[in-house]
């Protein structure tokens, strides 16, 4: 027996996965939601038919939304992270003592559910002390947030599905209103490869670089991803992704990771020239 | 009302029993299903250039519709508990004007308040019949004209008890509604027919604890914009008639400007959303009211901006209050209707109805999703926090009623000058003008140019509302009429 998956990276381009066994299959109030078991890959989950993480490759993610912005803000005590119903990036905050609170926004509860159940190891991150969770939409629960967080996480990767509204320049405003006067947001830019892609990728440069003085963008290379390439954004009030980076800090603290290191840190904000252009071009915009 | 036969769609079961078979098409459109015009196809998709079809015998014909056509108006007129339903495919402009154009004849009056559509004007343009404005009241705070009083419809009646009519606008844009049981009461008591242009309020006839509406208050005549609360394709329409009107006549009115090549993509789309509101209508509009409901709660809770609703009642001049209509008074955040508007759509990606000088509003409908409702808000948090000023200077009034000098026609055909708009004090205008959307004209034929006006129509294009309706493309110059 033969079983593929296939995911639509564009009209003319998909990425298809042998699988062993679909797991689940289930429809929440926002989206569906499938888990299946591969053989290269591990288990993976998807929504709406978009691969979200998977076993092998979910570490790049989490760890490059986490550190990045942990190694430069020095005193991180209150962190919201939007979606990051899988409890991944909370598990990597945990390696912080010094972070008193954690909040959790994710407005499908099944998909939560779902990621406990299929990969509990990731979902360890919600069970931290320090973590509350918030089942309402993002935008919605922002907008009653005043200068209260100094580090906001937007763990949405789609910005074309039921997430829509949190790759938005009033999404992006109201993060810096409910960012201290120091804090940092950093969020999922996407892949640039692409065509489509490349659009909503320059959107999101052009809004977030109007509403934050300092905006950066960064890299990593993510398997199942388009093109398996895909950028991060750094926004910030006041610290400097580079300048403001403080590696001996960060190495002293001894965190295992498998993806992130103080020498990588920098140099994943240096990008390749037709990025760099294409950002440039959005800034140029102004 | 029948469900079994409100299932049915004549006019797509007849097209689509017409293209199992597959007929030759030696007749127009030239496009023969889009063959002959590839990138059309291509844009639309083969399933639309394949309903793209003329009117022949298994499909029935707008102009005199005897099969298909007659079924799918016997069942509209049914759902909207109606004697007679005409299938429209010019627009409700075409519905209000064949309204006014079925009661009115050259010299006839028409009762009517001045904040309507300029196709109401348009159409006294074309008869000649003479209007007679009722007295508005303006709501003081947001400035925007209320509706139409019964005491002030008798006053008006008592010093014109020879017109032909009355018309009511019903919900106004604004969502303001009137006490249309007691107008169409005294209307009839004098003999006058009652003609209701409902193009913001199909959802009146289905959904559930909303105001009266057209045909259940007993109006004679009602124009309904199926496309806009209806779900049907932008440009269709239906007109509904009551026993009072004799239906055959009224046709033969909507037949002198109506095209004789109806559409039969708007007219299957007007019967199967006409299917679509008779059986899932009511349970459709109740989520629109908790949608607009829900973004009211949220707009007025973010301060500065005032989303109104029910709390404007007051037995008169707001005497119900549509809720589905979501309007947002924002001079108090320093910035008019308009500029919001604009930030919206160019910082936010967010396209709202219409922006005017106080008041934004955002169309509420059935294919709204909640989390949108949260951009919106969101958006508008937004602005007040970047964008906030100090709004004195601001002008505040929607309406400024006229003094009428002349006939719409008359002005319209009079001889005419063309003066820089400053200028045009005094003067009687000859043309319209108007900020669309909304499309209530500033100005009409045959009325005075105030310095008011004036002042009121330079802010509004500092502002940025799209001024039409002057034969000048800037507004930067009026016609006026020549002065024996």
């Amino acid at each position: 027996m033969e079983m593929w998956f296939s995911e639509i990276h564009t009209q003319n381009i998909k990425l298809t996965i042998r699988t062993d066994k679909q797991l689940f299959s289930g429809e929440s109030d926002y989206q569906r939601i499938d888990v299946f078991d591969s053989p290269e890959l591990g288990k993976f989950v998807t929504l709406n038919g978009d691969i979200i993480f998977s076993d092998a490759d979910e570490f790049v993610y989490d760890e490059m939304v986490t550190h990045v912005p942990m190694a430069v803000h020095p005193n991180v005590k209150k962190v919201l992270i939007i979606g990051g119903g899988d409890g991944g990036v909370a598990k990597e905050l945990s390696y912080y003592p010094e972070i008193e609170e954690i909040e959790i926004v994710e407005q499908d509860e099944l998909f939560m559910e779902v990621c406990q159940k299929f990969f509990p190891d990731m979902a360890q991150g919600l069970k931290d002390p320090r973590v509350k969770i918030y089942h309402e939409d993002g935008l919605r629960f922002l907008r009653r947030r005043i200068n209260e967080y100094d580090l906001i996480i937007n763990d949405s990767t789609n910005p074309f599905g039921y997430t829509e509204g949190l790759f938005t320049k009033e999404f992006y405003g109201s993060c810096y209103k409910a960012l201290k006067e120091d804090g940092i947001m950093v969020y999922q830019h996407g892949s640039p490869f692409y065509d489509e892609d490349e659009a909503a990728c320059r959107s999101m440069h052009r809004k977030v670089f109007r509403s934050f003085p300092i905006s950066r963008v960064y890299q990593a290379h993510i398997t199942t991803c388009p093109a398996g390439y895909w950028l991060f954004g750094f926004a910030s009030k006041k610290y400097h992704p580079i300048r403001d980076f403080d590696g001996a800090r960060w190495r002293k603290r001894n965190i295992k990771t498998w993806y992130y290191t103080a020498n990588l840190h920098i140099g994943a904000f240096m990008l390749p020239r037709y990025v760099e252009d294409l950002l440039e071009e959005e800034e140029d915009k102004l | 009302m029948n469900n079994t036969d409100q299932k049915r769609a004549p006019i797509c079961e007849a097209l689509e029993r017409l293209r199992k078979k597959r007929v030759v098409p030696f007749d127009v459109p030239g496009h023969k299903r889009g063959r002959g015009n590839p990138e059309l196809e291509q844009l639309l998709g083969d399933r639309c250039v394949n309903l793209d079809v003329n009117s022949m015998k298994p499909l029935d014909n707008l102009c005199h519709p005897v099969s298909v056509i007659r079924e799918a108006e016997e069942l509209t007129a049914e759902a909207f508990g109606a004697d007679h339903a005409f299938l429209m495919v010019g627009g409700t402009t075409s519905a209000v004007q064949s309204m006014i154009l079925s009661v009115c004849k050259a010299g006839d009056k028409i009762i009517l308040p001045r904040n309507v559509h300029k196709s109401a004007i348009n159409a006294l343009v074309l008869c000649g019949a003479v209007p007679v404005y009722v007295d508005m009241e303006v709501e003081e705070r947001i400035g925007i004209a209320l509706g139409m009083e019964n005491d002030k419809l008798k006053k008006a009646i008592a010093l014109h008890p020879d017109a032909a009519a009355v018309l009511v606008n019903n919900p106004t844009y604004y969502g303001i509604c009137s006490d249309l049981v007691s107008i169409v009461q005294t209307a009839h008591e004098h003999g006058m027919k009652v003609l209701v242009d409902e193009a913001h309020g199909t959802h009146l006839y289905f959904g559930k604890n909303l105001p009266v509406s057209g045909m259940a208050a007993g109006a004679d005549m009602a124009a309904i914009s199926m496309h806009k609360s209806g779900g049907s394709l932008t440009q269709s329409s239906v007109l509904l008639t009551n026993k009072t009107m004799n239906a055959e006549y009224v046709r033969q009115i909507i037949n002198l400007t109506q095209t004789t090549s109806a559409s039969y993509l708007l007219l299957s789309s007007l019967d199967i959303s006409r299917r679509n509101l008779a059986l899932r209508g009511e349970s459709s509009f109740s989520k629109v009211v908790d949608m607009a409901e829900y973004a009211r709660t949220e707009i007025n809770a973010i301060g500065g901006y005032y989303a109104y609703g029910k709390e404007l009642i007051n037995g008169s001049s707001v005497y119900d209050f549509d809720v589905t209509k979501l309007c947002v008074y924002t001079q108090d955040i320093g910035l008019t209707g308009i500029e919001v508007y604009d930030l919206l759509r160019d910082e936010y990606d967010i396209q709202v109805e219409f922006g005017d000088i106080g008041n934004m509003m955002a169309y509420i409908s059935i294919g709204d999703r909640i989390r949108d409702i949260e951009r919106l808000v969101g958006a508008l948090a937004d602005i007040k926090r970047l964008y906030e000023r100090d709004g004195s200077g601001l002008i505040d009034c929607e309406y400024i009623q006229p003094e009428v000098v002349m006939s719409p026609q008359k002005a319209f055909y009079a001889e005419r000058k063309s003066l820089p708009i400053e200028k045009t004090e005094h003067c009687v205008c000859g043309e319209f003008v108007m900020c669309y959307p909304p499309g209530i004209p500033i100005l009409a034929p045959g009325e005075r140019i105030t310095r008011e006006i004036i002042d009121y129509i330079l802010f509004a294009r500092e502002k940025g509302c799209s001024l039409q309706g002057t034969e000048n493309p800037m507004v930067e110059y009026l016609n006026v009429i020549q002065e024996q």
